[in-house]
């Protein structure tokens, strides 16, 4: 039994949902464009696998297994009804830059993931330390990746200009292929760092 | 709306993979092979027409009148997984050389996003029932299309040496980021 400290940092560090299990590619590509809409899905995506973390755990027990699927869909649905009404609600601007990617958290296979892998196995307080882990892992990449984007893209972070006037902005970074390409090279770059201080 | 545009735009112009950024685990998942990428291909041609039309069924006779709008990506999803299994059941009973050809990819596209992507994208763009299931079955063409030509890279790709940090998903990343620069030059044909 690993201890809880390990369940935590296992999310952000050996077992990273972006840099490591490849999860979730079609937000983290598409909403990097900039680091507060990084941040913003990252956080939407914490609060959704915590909710859902927590209840499929609760209910473990009682949610006969040969209809688990569809039941843990129902609950992260749910989640995920409640923070597209939330961000809709309080950061309206927010909620249109990440647009159509608030609904579809509820098929991020983070979540689902997490679901069938461990909540559905282990405590309730086990599955909230796990969710937290693995929610942080993924801000975190989504944060990174989109502070890189916006930096040589537009040449600011958190919408705050960093470069001065004399920067021109590489604008494909901002573009389509520039997620892609970002994001494969980061993949390279994180697997060259494990390799190299001996996280297997 | 102009239904050629349509299908030009979800094809091409807008591809909803390179462009959009939906469906990229199966995309990365599944564009190994030139033919298992067609099968995944097909599989997603048949169940997004026919998640297109019940969505929009869905939405329109059930959600909006009874002003349920809020509960629609619950109800999709519903929908959607439903459907998958549905499909799954006739295909096994009615036309068995089908289903071994499409049996394996079908429970993944319960997952795929771009199905419930394009429910809703759909519903946001106002289509009619004609204009819903030619989006849907356009969207899914270019998913195919985007599908095997990444299987045909990727199969000379196995050849080539590539430094051992980015073998693997790193280097189809790049190799996607790069077809989707080629991809982008539809957008100045014609845009929506």
């Amino acid at each position: 039994m690993s201890t809880l400290a390990q369940e935590f940092s296992k999310g952000i560090f050996k077992e990273n949902p972006i840099f490591r299990l490849l999860l979730g590619m079609c937000p983290t590509l598409a909403v990097s464009i900039t680091a507060i809409n990084g941040f913003g899905m990252g956080v939407a995506a914490l609060f959704v696998l915590l909710g859902s973390n927590l209840v499929i755990a609760a209910l473990r027990n009682f949610i006969p297994s040969k209809v688990r699927i569809p039941a843990y869909i129902l609950i992260i649905a749910t989640f995920v009804t409640i923070v597209d009404m939330v961000l809709n609600a309080f950061t309206p601007d927010l909620h249109k830059a990440l647009g159509i990617f608030i609904p579809l958290i509820v098929v991020n296979c983070i979540i689902l993931g997490r679901a069938e892998a461990f909540a559905r196995k282990n405590s309730v307080a086990r599955s909230v330390i796990d969710a937290l882990g693995m929610g942080v892992g993924f801000t975190l990449s989504l944060t990174i990746l989109g502070i890189i984007r916006e930096l040589f893209g537009k040449g600011s972070i958190f919408g705050v200009g960093v470069m001065g006037s004399a920067f021109e902005p590489m604008g494909i970074l901002a573009t389509a292929p520039g997620a892609f390409i970002t994001l494969g090279i980061m993949l390279g770059f994180v697997n060259f760092m494990f390799k190299r201080l001996g996280i297997e | 709306m102009n239904l050629l545009a349509i299908v030009f735009v979800a094809i091409l112009a807008n591809n909803i993979v390179l462009n959009q950024f939906l469906g990229i685990c199966p995309y990365l998942g599944v564009s190994k092979r030139i033919e298992t990428s067609l099968g995944m291909g097909m599989a997603v041609i048949f169940v997004m027409a026919m998640s297109g039309i019940v969505t929009w069924i869905v939405y329109n006779y059930l959600l909006e009148p009874f002003g349920l709008v809020y509960l629609r990506t619950i109800a999709f999803i519903l929908v959607i997984a439903g459907l998958v299994q549905l499909v799954e059941t006739i295909l096994k009973k009615t036309n068995p050389t089908l289903f071994r050809a499409l049996g394996i990819y079908l429970p993944l596209i319960t997952t795929n996003c771009t199905i419930l992507g394009v429910a809703l994208l759909n519903v946001q763009a106002g289509h009619n029932i004609i204009q819903t299931i030619v989006y849907a079955i356009a969207v899914a063409v270019g998913f195919t299309i985007a599908l095997v030509i990444m299987a045909g890279i990727r199969e000379r790709l196995e050849l080539a040496s590539v430094s051992s940090f980015l073998r693997g998903a790193a280097v189809s990343l790049v190799t996607a980021g790069i077809l989707s620069l080629a991809f982008m030059g539809f957008k100045g044909m014609m845009t929506l």
